[in-house]
Formats: structure tokens, C-alpha cells, sequence
């Protein structure tokens, strides 16, 4: 079996399986933990509404910190924009999701996903380069962050490497393209890059409280 | 023709003209990426050459590869060169048969020994070899080995005798393997395909009789000049790929404007072959051409690596039913640690 047939066949499957047992594992056990019961009085009865609003609120930076924060939003914004057009829109991945779900949808075109990627690429690596040097973020930084942007930015780089045929042959590249996905399939659960699920919960639940006690969210 | 007649010879006989030859060898020469100063030579070469000897084993195939090389239906002069070539020994193609045949071979790896270029088209059984597939009462397995002692070179052709084939494929009840699972003393030249394209074999061989040396190999044993690109790098339809442009089936507007196949499962981005650049049936077009994808022929065990259908970002795993049962497993475990968290909550603030 060569490095592509293993790719595809039996660590796929394993990744997968740890993939999703791992998500539902964590989201069926945080969202089943009991809540503080909460004696008082009510300020407001909206609180869904201000769930949901907290959810997209928090998109946007605080004005006050706006000057301080913006560089690196901006770089988070690029990259997680970039990496969705890239994972969601370059046609063979739609396949893939189809031939997994049964969902499909219109690709783009492939130069345009090849843009963009060097563009995620780029900025991910700028990222990396301020988490290691300024110096609170470095402070900040663990084993997580440092091997979540790892297993993030491995399919980006070897996805263009494959399509530029840059550094081995074309199949081996594929086969190093798919096993670094899986990769981030089997890490994804365990690390930080669950908050791809989790940012919506962790919101909610604060703008939920919020709205409750009547503050702004 | 006489065995003291040279090439040359046999095609001024054939009234084929030196003009016509020198186009061959200089598209020969061009196929080969070799400098076309070197048509004139291979032409001299070629038309001196007096027959090489050529013993020819079948071993578990289809005679698919004799069936593309000899292209009985239309005589060229690829066929020619088939003819500079003396073929003591083809089943398929022999007027002998039995004692007289194996006698035929006996004979030529006597005369020609260390001399003759061996040719196997099949894969060979190496599982209970005595039983699957024999010759004369020889199997396949005795008969490779002691055939190949003499060999100057031997020649794969084929994706059986190349890699194993479809004999070779799940689940290989003979044990099939590759020529160069055997025999580790001889040059190997690999030339694959299902079966391999007719040009490639008589340039490999051409190369072989005029140049006298192994042309340079890939890590699979194949000809680089041959096998260098995959189809997809070569492809027409590539441009379609580019753009994102696929048919979504063989009968489609898509289809109809000549769209990329890669959804409908060609394998062309990872299959290295000749077929997008040389063709075939003498240039006339290529699978991708008549709106079939590629089916990955000329890479080892191409049978197995999933359906020919399924496009080449596809998973090849167990299916939807495991992850299914995957959610199920995660879900259980979730309200595993959701429950023990809960007595945990309640045993912190005292069951209130
Ligand atoms: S038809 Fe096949 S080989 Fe040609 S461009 Fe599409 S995927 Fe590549
Ligand atoms: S297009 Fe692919 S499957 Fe078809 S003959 Fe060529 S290599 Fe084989």
C-alpha cells in the first residue's frame, strides 16, 4: 500500500472516528453540565436574544481597544476567511464532503483558491512570528497554541505544495496533504481548535448571563 | 524474412522509402527527448541492425499487451521494427507448438545466451506455483527464472508483469507478483500500462537495439521519457480543471463542451503515462479524449485503489456508518462525563 492508499484508506477512517467521537464526547459533555441555579431577580427575560446577539457582537473588536488590537484581528480575520474559501470551495475538497455527507455546493475556480491560500499561508506564518515575539502573547502561549497553528497550517502548506508539484512528486504530496488533515482531525477534539464549536456555546452562555443582569454585551 | 537481412534491407523490400524511415526515427528520437541530430543515427543504427534475438513469456495475462504491440489490423512502421527483431519464442505468435516450441526457446537462450532481450507480458504466480498457470508442464515461476539467466535485459510490459496487475488484485488467489519480485540479477526495464501503449514499446525497444544501453528509469522502473509527466500535466482538458469547469456526468452540457473529468473519477493527476502526448491507435486520441477518465492503468495496483468512479479526493474507508456509530460511542461518553461532573456539582455544594 502506498503512502496515498494509506492516506486515504485505514488513517482516514481512524481519524475520522476519533474526529467525531472526540467532538460529541466534549459537546454532549459540556452542554449537559448543570448550571448555578440563579436566585435573583431577572432584569431582563430576553436572554436568547442576547445570546445570540453576544455571538456576533464579539466579532468585532472593543472600540476602546481597537488601536491596540486591530493588526492582530485583522491577520485573524484574513487567515480564518481564507482558510474557509480554501477548505469549503476548492472543488476536490467539495468532493470529498460529499462523497462523507452528501452535501455539495459550487467550487471556484482553481487559481482563485491557490491566492488565497498563499494569502492564509502568509498570514499564518505572521502570526506565529508575533506569538513569538510580543511578549505578553508569548507569555500567554502554550503547547496547544503553538501545535493547534502546527496542524493548521501543515494541510495549508502541503495543499500548495501538491499543486505546485514543489519538493516530491505529486502523489506523495497528496499523501502528506491528506495525512496532515488528519492530523488536525485527530488533535481538533482535544485542543484549542475545538472552539470552532465552541465559540458560539461560550458566547451564548455569556451574552445569556449578561442579558439576564441587564449589562451591555 | 532471412535471418542475414538487415533492417534496412527488409524495408527497401517493403518499398518503404528512406524519407519515410528517417520520419519515423525522427519522431521516435523526439518521443525519446533525445536531440534530433540523433534521428539520423538511429536511423544508420536501426537500418544496419541485424535481428535480436527476443524470447517473449506469458505468463497470467490477457494477451491485451501482444494484442496492443502487434496491432494486427494495421501494419506500420512500428510493426517493422517489431519484424528487426527475431521472436523466437510467443506463444501467441508462433507457428510451433508444444515440444516444438519450448524447443524453439531451449534453442534460442542456447545461441544467444547472455545476448537475447527477454520480453514478459502476466504476472507470476508465486503461491503453490506448480498448480497456477504452467507451460509445458513448467511453471510459470521455474520457467521466468531460468529463462532470465541468459537475458541481456528484460523488458515488463505491462502493468502484470510490471507490478502484478489484476492478477495481482485483492484478493491474489495465485499469489501474483511482479517480474521484478523475482528476478533481482537483470536490468528491468518496466513498461506498464493496461495495456501499455504500442509506440512506447517499440521506442523502448528501439532504444534498447539502437543505443545498446537502459534508457533512464523512474523509482518504479519505468522510462522517464515516457513516464515522466502524469496525464493530468499533459492533459487538453486541463485548462478546465483550472478554471473549476467539470462534468458532472458522461452526458452532460459539461461533457459535451469537453469539461474536465475529475468528478466523474479520472485518476489522470496521479497516473504517469504517455497516453495525453503520444495517443493512441497511431495518434488518433487517448481514453480522456473519448470522454472516459483515466483509470490509473500504468500504476501499480490500480485495481484496488477504489472505484474508477469516485473522484480522486475521496476517501477509500469502512463508510458513513462507522462515523455514525463514532457519534453514537462520543455521544455516550459525553453523557458519561456530563453525569459524573453533575455528582460532582452536587457533591461540592451538598446536594443543594
Ligand atoms: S480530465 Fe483528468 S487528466 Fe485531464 S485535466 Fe481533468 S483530471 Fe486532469
Ligand atoms: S488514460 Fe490512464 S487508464 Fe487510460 S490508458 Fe492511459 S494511463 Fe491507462
Amino acid at each position: 500500500m502506498d503512502l496515498l492508499a494509506f492516506a486515504k484508506g485505514p488513517i482516514l477512517m481512524w481519524s475520522l472516528i476519533i474526529f467525531v467521537v472526540g467532538v460529541s464526547w466534549r459537546l454532549l459533555g459540556i452542554l449537559l453540565l448543570r448550571r448555578k441555579p440563579d436566585y435573583s431577580e431577572p432584569r431582563s427575560n430576553a436572554t436568547w436574544w442576547g445570546a445570540v446577539r453576544t455571538v456576533f457582537s464579539r466579532m468585532w473588536m472593543r472600540k476602546e481597544f481597537q488601536s491596540r488590537t486591530a493588526y492582530g484581528a485583522a491577520l485573524g480575520y484574513v487567515f480564518h476567511i481564507g482558510l474557509a474559501i480554501v477548505v469549503f470551495f476548492f472543488v476536490p475538497h467539495i468532493l470529498f464532503i460529499k462523497d462523507l455527507t452528501g452535501l455539495s455546493w459550487g467550487g471556484l475556480p482553481s487559481g482563485v483558491i491557490y491566492a488565497t491560500g498563499v494569502v492564509t499561508m502568509i498570514a499564518l506564518i505572521i502570526l506565529l512570528i508575533r506569538r513569538f515575539t510580543h511578549p505578553v502573547l508569548k507569555l500567554l502561549s502554550n503547547f496547544d497554541d503553538y501545535f493547534s497553528w502546527f496542524v493548521t497550517t501543515a494541510p495549508v502548506v502541503t495543499g500548495l505544495l501538491a499543486v505546485a508539484h514543489l519538493g516530491a512528486r505529486y502523489e506523495t504530496l497528496l499523501g502528506l496533504h491528506i495525512l496532515s488533515v488528519e492530523l488536525l482531525f485527530i488533535w481538533f477534539p482535544f485542543g484549542k481548535l475545538m472552539h470552532a464549536f465552541l465559540f458560539a456555546i461560550s458566547r451564548g452562555t455569556t451574552g445569556a448571563l449578561l442579558e439576564r443582569k441587564g449589562a451591555a454585551t | 524474412m532471412p535471418d542475414n537481412m538487415t533492417l534496412g534491407e527488409k524495408l527497401v523490400q517493403q518499398g518503404i522509402s528512406r524519407r519515410t524511415f528517417l520520419k519515423f526515427c525522427a519522431s521516435m528520437a523526439s518521443l525519446m527527448a533525445l536531440p534530433p541530430s540523433m534521428a539520423a543515427e538511429m536511423a544508420e543504427k536501426l537500418a544496419k541492425l541485424r535481428r535480436q534475438s527476443v524470447i517473449w513469456l506469458s505468463f497470467q495475462e490477457c494477451t491485451g499487451c501482444t494484442e496492443s504491440i502487434t496491432r494486427s489490423h494495421s501494419p506500420t512502421i512500428e510493426s517493422l521494427i517489431f519484424d528487426a527483431i527475431s521472436l523466437d519464442y510467443h506463444h501467441t505468435l508462433m507457428a510451433a507448438s508444444g515440444t516444438a516450441a519450448e524447443h524453439a526457446r531451449e534453442q534460442a537462450m542456447k545461441e544467444n545466451a547472455g545476448k537475447y532481450l527477454l520480453v514478459v507480458d502476466g504476472s507470476v504466480p508465486a503461491k503453490d506455483t506448480e498448480y497456477y498457470s504452467t507451460i509445458a508442464g513448467i511453471s510459470n515461476y521455474d520457467m521466468l527464472v531460468d529463462t532470465a539467466k541468459g537475458a541481456m535485459a528484460i523488458l515488463s510490459v505491462g502493468t502484470c508483469a510490471a507490478y502484478g496487475g489484476i492478477p495481482k488484485a485483492n484478493p491474489n488467489p495465485t499469489g501474483a507478483v511482479a517480474v521484478s519480485d523475482i528476478i533481482k540479477d537483470k536490468p528491468i526495464i518496466n513498461i506498464p500500462g493496461c495495456p501499455p501503449i504500442a509506440t512506447v514499446m517499440t521506442g523502448v525497444i528501439a532504444h534498447v537495439l539502437t543505443l545498446g544501453t537502459i534508457p533512464d528509469l523512474d523509482e518504479l522502473g519505468r522510462p522517464k521519457v515516457f513516464f515522466g509527466d502524469t496525464i493530468h500535466d499533459r492533459c487538453y482538458r486541463r485548462p478546465f480543471y483550472d478554471q473549476g469547469k467539470f462534468a458532472k456526468s458522461f452526458d452532460d452540457e459539461g461533457a459535451r463542451n469537453g469539461w474536465c473529468l475529475y468528478e466523474l473519477g479520472c485518476k489522470g493527476p496521479t497516473t504517469y503515462n504517455s497516453c495525453a502526448t503520444t495517443k493512441w491507435n497511431g495518434g488518433v486520441s487517448f481514453p480522456i479524449e473519448s470522454g472516459h477518465g483515466c483509470l490509473g492503468c500504468s500504476e501499480p495496483d490500480f485495481w484496488d485503489k477504489g472505484s474508477f468512479y469516485k473522484p480522486l479526493s475521496t476517501g477509500e474507508w469502512g463508510g458513513g456508518q462507522i462515523l455514525a456509530a463514532g457519534v453514537a460511542a462520543g455521544a455516550v461518553i459525553g453523557v458519561g462525563a456530563a453525569f459524573a461532573a453533575r455528582k460532582r456539582q452536587d457533591k461540592a455544594s451538598g446536594g443543594k
